[in-house]
């Protein structure tokens, strides 16, 4: 029996969350992202949950990050200024190894910028807003079903690779309504933490065994009295200033990311197999660009796309594929040229790549993108 | 021989702590522990969260569940700590910089909830971590690097901000009055709620030269000298109040304690599963 909604994106992200087992939420209002927190406090306490309104966005990340230590699956919604405002703590999560979800309802700017207009500016804040050298992990779904599958596999990386994860939505996709069908989801799987089974009495809190990826995590309260920092450490967790100490923990937080590309990483090809052309397109632009090609190819034009769920890690090897098989890649974002960067650094002159973005706080519609490229490739 | 109470509680393997000779929060750090011992609190139930700054390096040094933050915003996980699991005692460790300065929103907000959390500032009067900087509770007109002509930033008192803003156990104590130290974090510790304790502690290695206060022990004596069980202080009259302040349990209130009122509101729900 289908179990038949319409969902708006923001809520379908809840839903995703709650299925994955989300127990904790932890946010101050921001828009476009509100719709989440509005939410989480009412579903929350019904799941035997908690929803706690934080006095401000550091503080929304800051207790997610302690109610994860403490067991429960933790997540955390902003907007634009307050992503900015994350980062800190985000950057905590990566060096403790806490596992949250981070959503960022993307929103113009700079700074308050267009309120709250749509764009897809923190791209590249995804990527590099957190100081000094990491890897992170960065989803962006497309339609509110994805939303909710999206949101669900944000769990499970952050607690299968013990590191906060960060879903991009942008104004648009959040606040969009679509026919989701409950019944066809309720399958997926979940992946919980893997914790220790207490056996050796020298518990060593960030040591990563065999066959491991990550250290195993108990949580506060269980019995293994370990400790937490944001300074580099060794296996014991406790504080180093050791440069061999150092050089391992750092390259063992990049590596367990990058090293595990291929379950990490998601993307959509659409009409790829014949293409002499393809744009690189996400979220909720990527569905302007799907019209926009399907349009083209009415006109004669061999065109696909290829659409990176995870924007974090890019999908460099199949990006890289491409780039040798089309003589054009249109690279069309709402912003000023963000994932362009990383496309033309892969692509590394394989093919010719194009930017189509746009900073005014409108929407990239099909037929603008149409007449970009038959310009292009007319010219 | 390392005392019992270190055996005990310290992670031993990480010592000797990071502080200079004549650093009060060796003496600040043992109340909390003994405190815990007064109580026989088990040491899988306790969590300390600290954040940045000399003090906040105590969590690492002490056998619980440790969780040692980003500047400022202890009280910010640790209210994820508690909320998430409130059978957990959370005691976060702070400084004066850390709690009421980048951290004072947090502080606030804590005993505005009335969260049962027992917060201790090390109250130092400095930024020692960073050599010297002026805080929030740097005396009007006392030196420090940042203020070579003397701050002219009007000092907080923690604790009248702490009460105004909701916390039901507000105390103060001094590294030369251990054992009042000792007990008023002790009741802290029993309060259900916010209970906030100012600790005043001495840095003579950076706002001590500064300021030529002397040798630590001429600062703690200082102390002794100027800090008034609040019992004494009541009767005294504004002329003998100048240049002293009150110690010992300062305020106390009945309020709803924050991680109840939740649960109470989970029950009233009735719990759902979507399994």
């Amino acid at each position: 029996m289908a179990e038949l909604k319409l969902m708006q994106g923001n809520e379908a992200c809840v839903m995703g969350a709650i299925h994955a087992g989300m127990r904790f939420y932890s946010g101050y209002p921001i828009t476009p992202s509100t719709e989440i927190a509005e939410l989480s406090a009412e579903l929350l306490p019904k799941y035997g949950g908690k929803f706690i309104q934080m006095e401000d966005e550091i503080a929304g990340v800051a207790a997610a990050l302690g109610a994860s230590l403490a067991g429960l699956k933790s997540m955390t919604a902003t907007s634009g200024p307050g992503f900015s405002l994350k980062q800190e703590n985000i950057g905590y999560g990566i060096m403790a190894e806490i596992p949250i979800v981070i959503v960022d309802v993307q929103r113009s700017g700079p700074s308050t910028g267009l309120p709250t207009s749509p764009s897809q500016g923190d791209i590249m804040q995804a990527r590099w807003g957190t100081h000094g050298d990491h890897s992170i992990i960065a989803l962006y779904p497309a339609s509110v079903k994805e939303i909710y599958t999206t949101t669900i596999k944000a769990f499970n990386l952050s607690e299968k690779y013990r590191t906060p994860v960060i879903l991009l939505l942008d104004e648009i996709i959040g606040h969009m309504r679509e026919k989701i069908d409950l019944e066809e989801l309720k399958n997926i799987e979940i992946y919980d933490r893997k914790k220790p089974t207490k056996s050796d009495d020298k518990y060593l809190a960030y040591k990563v065994n065999d066959g491991d990826i990550v250290p195993e995590m108990p949580s506060f309260g269980e019995g293994y009295r370990f400790h937490v920092t944001g300074l580099v450490h060794d296996e014991t967790g406790f504080p180093s200033n050791n440069e061999s100490v150092a050089d391992k923990l750092l390259n063992r937080l990049i590596n367990k990311i990058e090293d595990n590309k291929q379950d990490i990483v998601n993307f959509e090809e659409y009409l790829l197999e014949d293409s002499e052309y393809a744009i690189i397109s996400f979220g909720a632009i990527s569905r302007s660009s799907k019209v926009a090609v399907d349009k083209l190819r009415e006109q004669g034009i061999k065109i696909g796309m290829f659409r990176p769920i995870t924007i974090w890690p890019s999908p460099e090897k199949e990006i890289s594929e491409l780039s040798k098989k089309v003589k054009k890649i249109y690279v069309v974002e709402l912003n000023a040229g963000q994932y362009f960067l990383e496309v033309q650094r892969i692509v590394s002159g394989q093919c010719e790549v194009r930017k189509y973005g746009k900073i005014n706080g409108d929407i990239i519609v099909p037929q603008e993108i149409i007449s970009f490229i038959k310009e292009d490739i007319y010219a | 021989m390392p005392s019992e109470l270190i055996n005990n509680y310290f992670r031993t393997e990480t010592l000797p702590h990071i502080w200079c000779p004549g650093c009060g929060n060796g003496i600040v750090t043992r109340a909390i522990v003994k405190a815990i011992d007064n109580l026989n609190i088990p040491k899988d139930d306790v969590c300390i969260v600290s954040g940045i700054g000399c003090s906040s390096r105590a969590a690492g040094y002490l056998d619980f569940n440790t969780l040692h933050t980003t500047h400022g915003r202890a009280l910010a996980f640790a209210t994820g700590v508690k909320l998430a699991n409130p059978k957990l005692h959370v005691i976060v460790i702070t400084g004066d910089g850390d709690a009421s300065a980048i951290g004072g929103n947090h502080l606030i907000h804590s005993a505005r909830r009335n969260i049962d959390i027992t917060t201790v500032v090390f109250n130092n009067s400095i930024y020692g971590m960073t050599g010297g900087q002026y805080s929030p509770t740097t005396p009007m007109g006392d030196k420090a690097t940042t203020a070579p002509y003397g701050s002219i930033d009007p000092n907080f008192d923690l604790c009248e901000l702490a009460n105004a803003a909701g916390a039901t156990y507000v105390a103060r104590g001094t590294v030369y009055a251990v054992n009042i130290l000792e007990k008023v974090i002790q009741e802290g510790i029993s309060n259900k709620g916010f209970s906030f304790i100012e600790a005043i502690a001495t840095c003579p290695t950076y706002y001590g030269r500064k300021n030529k206060k002397g040798s630590a022990v001429d600062m703690i004596k200082f102390l002794k000298e100027h800090g008034v069980m609040y019992t004494a202080w009541q009767k005294m009259s504004e002329d003998e109040k100048i240049g002293k302040f009150p110690i010992g349990k300062l305020y106390t209130k009945e309020r709803k304690e924050y991680t109840e009122q939740y649960q109470m509101l989970i029950d009233s729900l009735g719990k759902e599963s979507n399994q």
